[in-house]
């Protein structure tokens, strides 16, 4: 199957544009290329997960996507307007049209959950403080956090509820766009279907588009309508994608690329080998030489 | 072939030189690119503190930290430096007869150049360190990130506050070091070394005038610029992990210290300069 085909049975796609077109998308730092040559078309409503093991890129993918990081090839546009072209002020305005959850909530540890909740909304709008107050209460209740907590600091809350209180900041200004880094990553099972089942509720939400970075197969089958893997740049021939699959969680299950099902199915296959080879700790060619003495 | 032996050497001390050049080179370009980083990041700064007015919740906070809380630290600074002048000087100054002068070499030491090169240098471990820390530990975490993302400037928010903060205050805690300092040096002059006040503070006025102070307080403007915006720039472009952000405050006091010093020697030349230009008859001798 199936490199970088893309997902069947969106059938609104053809109407509409893209709320986010990534063409050609290079980034590299220093002498380290990250992403080579990503294209990816994300339609209205739409919310896509991208897969991929530590380390391939997905977060400087889902950063470049709202310029946090600056691509050395191609382009991100967002509603036909191309990122790389804005100025800052413009950049700072089109930010408003997004959500970003960071993978450890990224809460302003000097500042009240009340005070990073409302941040957005004293930055840019002109809303009263009791006006301001009471959105920020609508969105501690969405979220499932007790009014309790507007009160405290981020240290002073569990993991589950930090990320509760990034997702409900990233909700203020009510975005287009919501990317989420790693949502679940560091929570117990039952929290991170609860996060799961937040992102389905924003999903609902009027032509909330989003985009989830995760490692989680739970959270990919759960809320995605489409998937799409990246692999790391130095396991690929330069002539290969970096997407290596791109579709549905239907197909995701049915592909028999043995690079996804390695990834899906959870199998370290060599890999501790390669590590121990990458350190020097293991001769070269070693697994092979073990794997003939292994009939199985 | 019987040469090879011989030449072989070459290529290596060859490849050693090119080597060293390719080092040089190397550092000279960090070097350079360091400076322009810094220079596009203090541009930026000012343009955020003139183009949008700071907010009173933002900003107080960071006074407090900046100014409030080293207050202690600065007057104590100020007391010791006084009173150690008084410890350094005395012996000198007895061998001459000339003790009662020893308020002159005190406060004119004090107001010129320790009170303001020690309380700057003493700012610069406790704020500048910490600021680094606290804005590297923000990058760590992205909430640095987290503040771009929701469309708000970083530097603006970050930044210019602590800039101000340092502007402000850091001259202002240079007035309380050198007022510290005079107490300090007058105190165990006169009541542990039993020298006459009233020609010590005589000698002290005759010997030390406003431009002496002013060219301190002008220097510490100076000193609390540089603190803020080598620390700030260490915090905001900090390695990840725990040794980053240990890394950033430790250059951050290390780098500060060094620009204050560099600073503190091409303004009180130009300072001088400048005095002998107004007043071409020269200061007054103290001896």
């Amino acid at each position: 199957m199936p490199a970088a085909a893309p997902a069947t049975s969106r059938a609104t796609a053809a109407a509409d544009p893209p709320v986010l077109r990534v063409a050609g998308l290079g980034v590299r730092f220093g002498s380290q290329q990250v992403l080579r040559d990503i294209s990816l078309d994300l339609d209205a409503g739409q919310t896509l997960v991208v897969l991929g093991e530590s380390g391939c890129g997905k977060t400087v993918l889902l950063k470049t996507m709202i310029g946090l990081v600056r691509p050395t090839a191609g382009d991100v546009a967002f509603e036909g307007r191309s990122l790389a072209r804005m100025n800052d002020r413009q950049l700072a305005h089109l930010r408003t049209k997004y959500g970003f959850v960071f993978q450890g909530a990224a809460l302003f540890d000097s500042n009240t959950i009340a005070d990073n909740v409302a941040f957005p909304l004293r930055e840019h709008t002109r809303l009263s403080e009791r006006e301001i107050g009471e959105i920020v209460g609508s969105l501690v209740d969405e979220v499932g956090l007790p009014r309790s907590v507007l009160a405290k600091k981020p240290v002073q809350l569990s993991g589950g509820m930090r990320k509760r209180a990034g997702l409900a900041r990233a909700l203020a200004l009510d975005p287009q766009l919501v990317l989420y880094d790693e949502p679940t990553t560091g929570l117990d099972p039952i929290m991170t279907d609860v996060i799961n089942e937040l992102i389905l509720r924003v999903r609902e939400r009027p032509r909330v588009t989003s985009v989830v970075v995760t490692h989680d197969m739970s959270t990919a089958r759960k809320v995605a309508d489409r998937i799409i893997m990246l692999y790391p740049l130095f396991r690929l021939r330069s002539d290969e994608p970096q997407i290596v699959f791109d579709g549905t969680p239907a197909e995701l299950d049915r592909t028999r690329d043995p690079r996804v099902r390695q990834f899906i199915e959870g199998r370290a296959g060599n890999r501790l080998t390669e590590l121990l080879e990458e350190q020097g700790l293991v001769a070269r060619g070693a697994d092979e030489a073990v794997d003939e003495e292994d009939p199985t | 072939m019987a040469s090879s032996p011989a030449a072989a050497p070459q290529p290596a001390l060859n490849g050693w030189l090119a080597g060293m050049v390719a080092n040089l080179g190397g550092f000279a370009m960090s070097s350079v690119a360091g400076i322009g980083d810094v220079a596009i990041f203090t541009l930026q700064t000012f343009g955020w503190m003139f183009a949008r007015r700071q907010r009173r919740e933002v900003l107080l906070p960071s006074f407090y930290q900046i100014g409030v809380m080293s207050l202690p630290v600065v007057a104590l600074t100020g007391l010791f430096i006084g009173m150690v002048l008084a410890v350094q000087s005395y012996a000198q100054f007895k061998a001459l007869g000339l003790e009662t002068r020893l308020g002159s070499v005190i406060n004119l030491s004090l107001v010129r150049e320790l009170g303001p090169v020690l309380a700057a240098t003493m700012l610069a471990g406790r704020v500048g360190s910490a600021m680094a820390a606290e804005l590297g530990t923000m990058r760590v975490t992205e909430q640095i990130d987290a503040l771009e993302s929701m469309g708000a400037n970083p530097i603006y928010y970050l930044v210019v506050p602590r800039f101000l903060g340092c502007l402000v205050l850091i001259p202002s805690l240079t007035v309380m070091a050198d007022f510290m300092g005079v107490l300090g040096g007058y105190l165990y002059s006169h009541v542990l070394l039993g020298i006459d006040y009233h020609h010590y503070w005589e000698n002290s006025r005759a010997y030390v005038d406003a431009f002496d102070f002013l060219m301190g307080l002008f220097k510490s403007f100076f000193f609390g610029a540089a603190i803020a915006l080598v620390s700030c720039h260490h915090g905001f472009h900090c390695s990840p992990g725990a040794e980053g952000v240990g890394r950033a405050a430790t250059n951050a006091f290390v780098h500060s210290f060094v620009l204050i010093l560099v600073l503190d020697l091409f303004l009180g030349i130009g300072l001088n300069n400048l005095h002998d230009f107004f007043r071409p008859e020269g200061p007054r001798k103290l001896l």
